[in-house]
């Protein structure tokens, strides 16, 4: 059983088209990410299956019922805002029970349950605190208590740790996948960071510019991305894009460099193309070429250390790439080296269509 | 000028700055001393050359008489119309603030035609109203005053609110509505606890309006809700004043408004601050 149907949703802000014609099918218990460049429709799609936002045409199902023009209580949902939204006149208690507070649930009932909500958000030594005496972390624990206090058929997520400092991000990003599996409800998510995306989702949903470009499991958008859009979206350091013309065998490079394309033929030969590479398919030259890689000599340009990888830029076919290698593997620019590309990882995408063949 | 080491420097002026502040309280002061005072005296002490700056002996006298001819009723008129009056003043205007700020009600301008109101000489239409009130039959009646001081509040009151609502963040409401509440529900249990000080401080200024309000009451009272302003023209006389009466009831009619923004203060100060001075 699905949870959530959208059917053909549009909704225009005057004349500005936000979300064009999108269809979606959340089956129960799913994690579902929204993701994508600020201004892309996530938000907008978001907030119109809340009921914040009226659609303009389409339709809303949630738990079989359409819901279009309910109102936002209506919907049978939970909800977790960017900015916490936690009243600074109620004690965290409070504002936990809220929610079922303005339900009519009795008195033993909401004990009870934001009892267990704090508990499993470890925030049980917190109830008597107002939101002003807490830290990001522990104010985002306690929007999220306030959502999960409440038996939804739908959990959405508005960008909630875009707040939140780095470590307290990747911290919290746990927490939720956690609550996720215990829960196993059916999870809304809106964000912008393609991480977040990855590590969370069951299922992504890019958007760009109020249409869906792509949509899959993390790993299928990541390998296999269907447009260039969608390539360059996902992944850090960012695919790297290079102009080639297609041979019968391979690509030619705008240097000249001529790279062969294990297991692919192609009749177009000739024909301008964009060769997506990413950082990780680069690794330095071992003792023997691989099979379907392909060695080529470079020179360092950029070095930047991560840890336990390194960022390293050099030039390649008239562009700069960039490779993520082992940690020492190159020490410092000007270096005079050997990379080795995976090529059976690499996308072929057609500029005019920016699709990918 | 000699050359003071530096802490002894700081002392001078700190002691500079003490003498200016006893003498601005001296000036502002005074004139509030002087009313009580006068209120406590009998009148051969109010005459008197030089004057007596505190009376040899407290004495009641000059408040037993308004209570005793009923003119201290006057007050009581002036703190019923102007705490009613606040009262709706303070419900209308805030749901009209909510609608004007969440719904857009009217579209950007209404409010400025609202606060347009304010601009209006009340003396411009005092006398139109006379005549209206005449025909309702509503002089010297506590709906008519009532009914009028609400309608004046108004534009301030909406004005004020909705500077303080547009303050508030919207997903507080959003989370509200999501969450299980109606948009009255949201007006009640997060609009109003967020916005209380500018609500209270809001209040407090078209209570001090209402009360202060002189033309309208003297136009349209005559006997029966005679408001305390209008009672202490009374003891201005053609051959003399009523000092120890004037002063008696001016007292009378300070202290309501000097305890309400006593106990209101420390809503006023984080009112004023918060959301007055945006438009």
């Amino acid at each position: 059983m699905s949870d959530l149907k959208i059917t053909n949703l549009h909704k225009h802000y005057g004349a500005f088209h936000a979300v064009k014609g999108i269809d979606l099918d959340v089956p129960s218990g799913e994690f579902t990410v929204l993701v994508g460049p600020s201004g892309c429709g996530k938000s907008t799609l978001l907030r119109t299956i809340a009921g914040l936002e009226e659609a303009s045409s389409g339709k809303v199902e949630i738990g079989g019922r359409d819901v279009t023009w309910a109102r936002p209580r209506d919907r049978d949902i939970a909800m977790v805002f960017q900015n916490y939204a936690l009243y600074p006149y109620l004690n965290v208690k409070e504002n936990i029970a809220f929610g079922l507070r303005a339900r009519k649930f009795a008195s033993a009932e909401v004990e009870k349950r934001v009892a267990r909500a704090a508990e499993m958000l470890g925030i049980g030594h917190l109830l008597q605190r107002f939101p002003r005496e807490l830290s990001g972390g522990q104010r985002q624990r306690v929007a999220i208590g306030r959502a999960i206090v409440r038996d939804a058929i739908l959990y959405l997520f508005d960008e909630p740790l875009s707040n939140l400092d780095a470590q307290l991000r990747d911290d919290m990003r746990v927490e939720i996948k956690r609550l996720h599996q215990e829960l196993g409800r059916t999870m809304i998510y809106v964000t912008h960071d393609q991480i977040e995306a990855m590590t969370l989702a069951d299922r992504i949903v890019l958007l760009r510019d109020g249409v869906i470009e792509q949509l899959g499991a993390p790993l299928d958008l990541f390998e296999r991305p269907s447009t260039r859009f969608v390539a360059g979206f996902l992944g850090s350091p960012k695919m790297n894009f290079l102009n080639a013309t297609l041979s019968p065998d391979g690509v030619t490079l705008a240097d000249g460099t001529k790279l062969s394309l294990p297991g692919r033929k192609t009749s177009k030969a000739g024909q301008a193309v964009i060769l997506g590479l990413r950082p990780q398919h680069i690794a330095m030259a071992g003792k023997t070429v691989a099979p379907g890689h392909e060695r080529v000599p470079v020179t360092i340009e950029l070095v930047q250390p991560t840890g336990s990888r390194v960022q390293v830029t050099m030039p390649l076919g008239g562009t700069s790439i960039v490779a993520e290698l082992a940690a020492h593997d190159v020490s410092r620019p000007g270096e005079k080296t050997h990379i080795d590309i995976d090529m059976t990882r690499a996308v072929i995408i057609d500029p005019t269509t920016e699709k990918v063949i | 000028m000699s050359a003071l080491p530096f802490h002894r420097r700081k002392d001078v002026r700190l002691a500079w700055r003490y003498l200016i502040a006893v003498l601005l309280v001296i000036v502002f002061v005074f004139p509030v001393y002087w009313l009580f005072i006068i209120s406590f005296k009998t009148p051969d002490e109010i005459f008197a050359f030089p004057p007596v700056w505190y009376p040899a002996s407290i004495q009641f006298n000059n408040y037993a008489v308004l209570f005793k001819d009923g003119d201290a009723w006057s007050v009581w008129n002036s703190l019923v119309l102007a705490s009613v009056s606040t009262f709706f003043a303070m419900i209308f205007g805030t749901i009209a603030a909510y609608s004007l700020v969440r719904f857009k009600t009217g579209g950007e301008n209404l409010a400025v035609w609202i606060i347009s109101q304010r601009m209006m000489p009340p003396v411009a239409i005092v006398f139109p109203l006379f005549l209206l009130y005449v025909y309702f039959g509503w002089v010297d009646t506590y709906h008519g005053l009532i009914i009028l001081y609400t309608a004046f509040s108004l534009p301030y009151v909406i004005w004020m609110m909705r500077g303080y609502i547009e303050d508030i963040p919207l997903e507080l409401e959003e989370s509200a509505l999501v969450d299980g509440c109606t948009r009255w529900e949201v007006l009640w249990k997060v609009v109003l606890p967020m916005a209380r000080s500018g609500l209270f401080a809001t209040a407090v200024f078209t209570f001090i309006f209402a009360w202060n309000d002189f033309l309208f009451a003297l136009v349209l009272t005559r006997t029966e809700v005679t408001t305390y302003t209008v009672q202490v023209t009374h003891y201005f006389g053609g051959q003399s004043n009523f000092w120890a009466k004037i002063a008696a009831m001016s007292v009378l009619g300070t202290i309501p408004v000097f305890f309400t923004v006593a106990v209101m203060q420390r809503y006023l100060v984080r009112g004023i601050s918060m959301g007055a001075v945006k438009g």
